[in-house]
């Protein structure tokens, strides 16, 4: 096998690629994770997103860099040091709104990604870790984009620094002193600012690396899921290589290429031609200093926490709305457990399972439409409905995956779409 | 020793045990100045000393907002009227007694003050600490006919009434915070001491 002949050539070799490989197993690592890595030839558009997250993860580390050589932190600097960025440094506006709009960008990717792994259920055995990996990483991305958010020092910086560290001190007993001691002060100030930029700079992107390693390698370990939800590994030819898999590279490299393609095409345009998006990417209330003596009004979180705020907003009691809230962050950790069903994809579902994923869709961007809005009537009566829907989908999940009536699961991957 | 190769397991079990368990304690005492750093420096603690605030100028219906500790303080001169009516409404309210609520002992009363016609409130709702916004005439458009007038906070919707008690339906679950305060004399009030008599003559 190519392989066994590489291995001899790299031990017996001579010349400087048989020098490096004796010291760094370089061309073991390119086969073993690109050429000999078999991945399923059925994977369609959803499957563009895992790459992308990692092209954003990339570009937001070298946007972010740059970005910290101009920032001044501090309750008196920091405001005036972006607005510097802004108009002063040359492209320094490109590189912050690279920065900003990567953010979003970053949650929309994330968001497909995960709903990719519940339409053909990625997270089921034995990709129980590996969604729990991911899980670790959307939590570390929203604490990331959270306290980024709060940099600028502007008013919604100031007032949504508030609102989510007060979260806190509605857990008993020792809530009040824990908010005390996550702001270092009385109210959200200069060392609130301080602790965020570090944590937002150096401790969470660390966290982020490591998360995103542990991701690859137990997905290498197990292998990608697909749109039939069939074990590729269970049916090998007589080379021993899987009948329905393609080597990562070219194949994949080459199809992920122009997924990147598409996908920065429309980041520009956003980037250079609406990088406000509708107030939904960069919000008008933060082109104001950060003010204590005055909240916006109307108030709303990024876009993309306006699901668990209109479920906070929904509940008119502040202990039972932050519980729900953590409940709807943390029931997607046990989406494998919960889900009893003997086949992974939509496609070999019955009716039961596409009904409340159906359901979920909706409740959740209703629920993401309804935090934008403000919390009065008609809007809190919809967010409770949609809070409901969107509960149902993971308490019945247990029930209702185990009465569906599932289609037989076929040998072979076949191609739909 | 006698016989180098022997292992003497016991002995091991007890050595990684033991050396463990050290360790584990180092790293808690080495991870006690990292988490202490948190919490609130001296200088953030000087910040925090009592303000003096001059009551002289407030009218009645009139309101002064002041900063102490960070956070917003509402002082408001409540007119006899408005006084009177602030009973009308408990049945409105989460906590009309103040039984479940944040304030000093003075202030567990129906007008949750010392003294009946100056308010002190620290303006943070008690829901997710955004600012709730005056909203003093009764009747309000938005808020309704029978609004007797009070705040409202923009962030979620929680409404209070002239005292800082909480309305009925709203997110927050009790009423707005009283900060410790004490009158120097009739038109001087020190928020953040509980009895500014003993401190004013020191």
């Amino acid at each position: 096998m190519a392989s066994n002949d590489a291995a001899a050539q790299v031990k017996n070799g001579t010349g400087f690629r048989a020098w490096l490989n004796q010291r760094l197993p370089v061309d073991k690592f390119v086969s073993e994770q690109l050429l000999e890595y078999y991945a399923p030839k059925n994977f369609n558009i959803w499957y563009f997103f895992g790459s992308l997250a990692l092209l954003v993860l990339v570009m937001q580390l070298v946007s972010g860099i740059f970005l910290t050589m101009f920032y001044k932190v501090g309750d008196t600097t920091a405001f005036d040091s972006v607005e510097f960025i802004m108009r002063e440094v040359h492209f320094g506006w490109l590189i912050r709104y690279l920065h900003a709009i990567g953010a979003s960008a970053f949650f929309v990717v994330v968001y497909l990604h995960m709903y990719r792994a519940m339409m053909y259920g990625s997270y089921k055995a034995p990709r129980e870790l590996l969604w729990l990996f991911g899980m670790f990483i959307y939590l570390a991305l929203m604490a990331e984009a959270f306290m980024g958010y709060v940099l600028p020092w502007g008013n919604m910086s100031y007032w949504a620094a508030t609102v989510i560290i007060n979260l806190f001190s509605t857990i008993p007993v020792i809530g009040p002193g824990l908010v005390e001691w996550i702001r270092g002060d009385y109210g959200v100030a200069d060392a609130t600012l301080n602790r965020f930029f570090s944590l937002h700079v150096v401790a969470i992107p660390l966290v982020l690396l490591l998360l995103v390693a542990l991701h690859l390698v137990a997905l290498r370990q197990v292998g990608s899921n697909n749109p039939d939800g069939i074990e590729i590994k269970e049916n090998k030819g007589s080379d021993g290589k899987p009948v329905d898999g393609i080597p990562f590279h070219p194949y994949y490299t080459v199809k992920d290429i122009v997924g990147v393609g598409f996908f920065l095409t429309l980041f520009a345009v956003v980037v250079f031609f609406v990088p406000t998006f509708g107030n939904l990417f960069l919000e008008e209330a933060n082109f104001e200093p950060a003010n204590p003596l005055s909240t916006p009004d109307p108030i709303a979180p990024s876009w993309y926490f306006t699901p668990y705020y209109a479920i906070l907003r929904a509940v008119p009691n502040q202990r039972v709305g932050a519980l729900l809230l953590l409940i709807a962050v943390l029931a997607f950790f046990f989406l494998p457990w919960l889900d009893r069903s003997p086949v992974k994809s939509i496609r070999y579902r019955g009716w039961w399972f596409k009904l409340f994923l159906a359901e979920f869709t909706v409740s959740f961007l209703a629920l993401m439409y309804l935090g934008l809005k403000p919390a009065t009537g008609g809007y809190v009566i919809a967010a409770r409905v949609f809070s409901i829907g969107y509960f149902a989908f993971f308490g019945g999940m247990y029930w209702y995956s185990k009465w569906d009536r599932v289609k037989p699961v076929p040998q072979r991957v076949r191609f739909h779409d | 020793m006698a016989d180098q190769d022997a292992v003497d397991l016991d002995r091991r079990k007890f050595l990684t045990v033991a050396t463990g368990a050290t360790a584990a304690v180092g790293a808690a005492f080495a991870a006690t100045p990292f988490v202490a750093s948190w919490s609130l420096s001296e200088r953030a603690h000087a910040f925090g000393a009592p303000i003096t605030v001059d009551l002289s100028k407030l009218e009645l219906g009139m309101m002064l907002t002041y900063v102490w500790r960070k956070q917003p303080i509402y002082i408001f001169r409540r007119t006899p009227e408005t006084v009177a009516k602030l009973a009308a409404h408990d049945s409105q309210l989460k906590d009309p007694k103040s039984t479940e609520s944040d304030q000093p002992t003075y202030a567990v009363n129906e007008m949750r003050a010392r003294r009946a016609d100056v308010a002190v409130l620290i303006a943070t709702c008690t829901h997710l600490g955004c600012l709730p916004k005056q909203r003093f005439e009764s009747g309000d458009v938005e808020l309704g006919a029978d609004w007797p007038g009070g705040f409202r906070c923009p962030c979620h919707g929680s409404r209070f009434d002239l005292a800082g008690r909480v309305f009925n339906g709203s997110p927050a679950s009790v009423n707005l915070r009283v900060p410790p305060y004490s009158f120097q004399n009739d038109n001087t009030l020190i928020i953040g001491l509980d009895d500014a008599t003993t401190q004013g003559a020191a």
